[in-house]
């Protein structure tokens, strides 16, 4: 056959080939855009740390009030991932592999909750899901449940806004998925729902942690929605950055501290999320 | 495992004819493979290989015709038939493998077993079973990124055929090996495809593969088929261009007249076997013989022509050569240095009738099937 | 990147951007100083921006007072800051320009006074008192404070770090009366607006913010609510940039033609 011949020893290369040194110098022109970025989300923090009471930090660590408002926070943004990853998953499937009419529109309304303000965001799940809301006045006579002021407002308003982060990560994710895997599942005998779930899911897991990593970081954070839909109270709807709001009416230093505590935990939680996890095998 | 038994003589496994309309690209092609049979189906890019492949798996459906396997309808366009992917009896090996990344070996070769129904202890039974017979039980608890492209082919081939196919579909199974590897695989393969009791159908670009692997071969071009037969057949008589550059000949077409065939209005070649009409006429490149002059001599058929290309050839040269008819020579490389041949110079190329082989052309010498219940 | 990531980074600058923008100019634009006016003459001369701090309660009657003052004053501009006490207090000590600071309670005056940022002695000008705000026809019934206690009776109430929530406690101990609330809100409008949105039966607001929403709410008046008024006190701060203007309208204010707006109200004299 023509073309090259690999045993000429004119092509094969002698002996092993000595390695190009390469610096692995960053282009200036992506560092230093990269170093303010940096310093623009970072100095806020060291501006509060500089400023903590620190000496106050243990005392109000034990107290009740935020010890109950960090694990409601904690628990509330945690269920809230769990609803965004139940709903949001197979939404995001729906948007990446289904070709349906009107897909583009409901792609850009997924992303409503982010650009809406999220008190405005409160306001219009109260129009829903409130007393005398569309599907809150049947909710109540029908199963008595009612929505504001309780936890489970919470986590809904959290679910609310948190969602948009999962729905696009994990759209993305399924759009960056080989489609052959799944064709392949299926020529050894899988149906859809089985090559989805122990094909599909499998590939896309490292997506799917990221997003719920975002929408939980969200959810953790949400102020506006949670206090509009299911307002304040210690214990049921008092999450940390509630706490903290309402410690800044009297108490700057109580307030600081306060979001400390909350930037610590959450932090810690984040940091100890394995790179492995999060990024494609 | 499928529920179709394989009964040996009641009739072909395969029975199909494959009609796809993709945009300009029309695929019509008529298939029969019998059960143990292995077919190569060989062609130059685009020719509609894969298209075949994807339609008998039923990742494409077809526009026309039907696809049979054992006596059962798997996609009848005209009767509303049409039998989704997972539940045909077939198995695939991609060229890529897409061996899951997520499992190990073993449960790669455990996953058709256990999507027929199979529990899970007989299944990984089963998987270890057919990993030891690839020779690779030691890496069944390796994921496929820790295994090497010829490790990886024999796990995908134990993924198919874990699932006892009636129809065993292999895409270009060597291509993404290297010349050493393929060369052991292709040996290995071939043990597998005998032993394998279903219909086989091998898509490859290599003639190599067809001829070693492959009962019979089905040669496609433009989405139909030019040319069927066994290796020896196609081997020495090629139908086209790319048949005979597959196997390597200089082939021309043209009108013969007894001993001699007219390729134009001023160019003939004098050949060995007498014919009449329209005639193929081959001759290999060794035939062709270079002089710096005109010779004289027996040879009759000798042309001026310019050298276009050199390369090498295991260890001769091959020259390619324009002129009133393009063609191929091979000489020695001290037969080269002795012309001093370079790209652009003129040579004499002659060769002898004798050495020429010529069949007729005009009834296409394709088999095809008996007829059979298709539209 | 995936097309998302691109088009999610958009927005998100975008976002950022029209944010920045909005907030820019806000308020605190041009203080033209008092100084251009014509050197001697009179003192009542005033011109240039008045920039006002004033608690979120006071938007309405302050809003009135300010067009009446920029109408007597030609030539004079005032800018309002309506937000919740406590956050002006913080925003004045961190340094932000204002001439005026009205507080909706001591407590939060004290805070400014005590940095210093205070231009001589606060001013008490108007109280404020409480009220059962409800939504409109009363629909439940509620008469007074034990009528709060019943078990399908909502109630907001403000949370006790803000002067309304201070003032429910000061009015509910006074009455020997406990009330568990659904939710503690963080300023007296958003408790209001839990009664217009029919989420909660009753909340406890201040009577101004009822008038100001009297097509939403009704009232219903409480004996104990005389326990537990809020004292509303104006200072011109010690910084302004405006210190003729801020005096002047700090006048306008406290005179019979301020006093007149408040009034209307809802608020009492001090």
């Amino acid at each position: 056959m023509v073309g090259i011949d690999e045993q000429d020893p004119a092509v094969r290369p002698k002996g092993p080939v000595p390695p190009r040194r390469r610096t692995q110098r960053v282009p200036a022109p992506l560092l230093l855009p990269a170093g303010a970025g940096l310093a623009f989300l970072v100095l806020p923090l060291a501006g509060l740390v500089y400023r903590a009471p620190w000496t106050s930090l243990p005392r109000r660590l034990t107290e009740p009030e935020v010890l109950t408002a960090l694990r409601l926070s904690l628990q509330a943004a945690t269920i809230a991932t769990g609803v965004c990853l139940a709903l949001g998953v197979p939404l995001a499937w729906l948007l990446a592999r289904v070709d349906f009419p009107g897909r583009r529109i409901v792609r850009a309304l997924v992303t409503v909750p982010l650009v809406l303000p999220p008190v405005v965001g409160g306001i219009a799940l109260l129009l829903v899901f409130g007393r005398r809301g569309i599907i809150g006045t049947w909710l109540d006579s029908t199963f008595g449940i009612t929505l504001p002021f309780t936890t489970t407002g919470v986590i809904v308003a959290e679910a609310f806004v948190a969602m948009p982060f999962l729905v696009i990560a994990v759209e993305g994710a399924l759009r960056g998925a080989d489609t052959r895997y799944e064709e392949a599942a299926a020529t050894l005998g899988a149906g859809r729902w089985t090559t989805f779930t122990h094909v599909t899911l499998p590939l896309v897991a490292p997506g799917i942690a990221a997003g719920a990593v975002l929408g939980w970081a969200r959810a953790l954070g949400e102020f506006g929605a949670t206090i509009t839909f299911a307002g304040n109270f210690p214990g049921r709807t008092q999450t940390m950055p509630l706490a903290v709001y309402l410690a800044l009416e009297t108490d700057l230093q109580a307030a600081i501290v306060l979001s400390l505590i909350l930037l610590t935990v959450s932090v810690t939680i984040l940091a100890a999320l394995r790179d492995k996890w999060l990024t494609a095998p | 495992m499928t529920d179709v038994r394989i009964e040996p003589a009641s009739g072909p496994i395969l029975d199909a004819h494959l009609v796809v309309d993709r945009g300009a690209f029309r695929l019509d092609l008529r298939l029969r493979i019998d059960a143990g049979e292995v077919v190569g189906l060989l062609g130059p890019n685009g020719a509609g290989k894969t298209t075949t492949l994807r339609a008998l798996a039923g990742l494409q459906p077809l526009s026309a015709g039907h696809i049979t396997v054992a006596g059962r309808d798997l996609d009848r366009p005209d009767r509303r038939l049409w039998t989704p992917t997972e539940r045909r009896p077939i198995g695939v090996v991609f060229q890529d493998y897409l061996l899951f990344p997520h499992l190990t070996a073993l449960d790669n070769v455990a996953f058709g077993p256990r999507r027929h129904g199979v529990d899970r202890r007989t299944a990984r039974r089963r998987a270890v079973d057919w990993l030891a017979r690839v020779g690779l039980h030691e890496h069944a608890r390796s994921k496929p990124r820790q295994l090497s492209g010829g490790q990886a082919q024999r796990v995908a081939l134990a993924r198919a055929l874990a699932v006892d196919p009636l129809l065993l579909l292999l895409d270009e199974p060597l291509a993404a090996l290297d010349a050493r590897t393929r060369l052991d695989t292709r040996a290995e393969l071939h043990r597998h495809l005998t032993e394998h009791p279903g219909a086989t159908l091998l898509v490859t670009h290599d003639p190599l593969d067809a001829l070693v692997l492959a009962d019979r071969l089905l040669i496609i071009e433009d989405g139909h088929l030019v040319q069927e037969g066994d290796a020896a057949t196609i081997t020495a008589q090629p139908r086209t261009d790319y048949v005979a550059r597959l196997v390597g000949l200089n082939l021309y077409r043209g009108k013969a007249d007894g001993h001699t065939i007219h390729l134009s209005d001023d160019f003939s070649l004098s050949v060995g076997d007498p014919l009449h009409g329209d005639a193929f006429v081959a001759f290999p490149p060794t035939a062709v013989a270079l002089h710096p002059h005109q010779p004289d001599g027996s040879p009759r058929n000798t042309w001026p022509a310019t050298v276009t290309g050199l390369q090498r050839h295991g260890d001769n040269l091959r020259v390619q050569l324009a002129g009133p008819i393009a063609a191929a020579a091979d000489i020695t490389p001290a037969a080269a240095a002795h012309l001093q041949l370079a790209p652009g110079q003129t040579v004499w190329a002659a060769v002898k009738a004798t050495e020429t082989r010529a069949y007729p052309a005009a009834a296409r010498q394709v088999t095809t099937p008996a007829a059979s219940k298709d539209s | 990147m995936t097309r998302y990531g691109i088009r999610a980074a958009l927005a998100g600058l975008a976002a950022v951007l029209v944010v920045g923008a909005a907030g820019c100019g806000d308020g605190d634009s041009d203080t033209g100083s008092g100084a251009a006016t014509t050197g001697g003459a009179r003192s009542a001369a005033v011109s240039g921006t008045v920039t006002v701090f004033a608690a979120a309660s006071l938007t309405e009657s302050f809003t009135q007072i300010g067009k009446d003052f920029e109408a007597a004053n030609p030539g004079t501009k005032v800018t309002f800051n309506f937000a919740g006490s406590s956050a002006l207090a913080n925003q004045i000590n961190q340094g932000a320009p204002a001439d005026v600071f009205a507080s909706a309670a001591p407590a939060n005056m004290k805070t400014v006074t005590d940095a210093g940022n205070g231009e001589g002695t606060p001013t008490t000008f108007v109280r404020n008192q409480l009220v059962i705000a409800v939504p409109k026809g009363n629909p439940k019934g509620i008469t007074g404070l034990t009528d709060l206690t019943k078990p399908d009776v909502k109630v907001a109430l403000c949370a006790e770090q803000v002067p309304c929530g201070a003032a429910a406690k000061r009015a509910l101990a006074a009455a020997n009366v406990t009330v568990t609330p659904v939710t503690l809100e963080q300023d007296v409008k958003a408790a209001l607006s839990k009664v217009t949105l029919g989420e909660v039966d009753a909340a406890l607001v201040y009577r101004t913010d009822v008038r100001a929403a009297a097509s939403d709410v009704d009232g219903v008046e409480f004996p104990e609510s005389s326990s537990a008024v809020d004292d509303y006190p104006i200072i011109v701060l010690k910084n302004a940039p405006n210190k003729a203007g801020a005096q002047a309208f700090l006048n306008w204010v406290l005179s019979d033609k301020g006093r007149n707006v408040l009034t209307q109200a809802g608020f009492q004299a001090p």
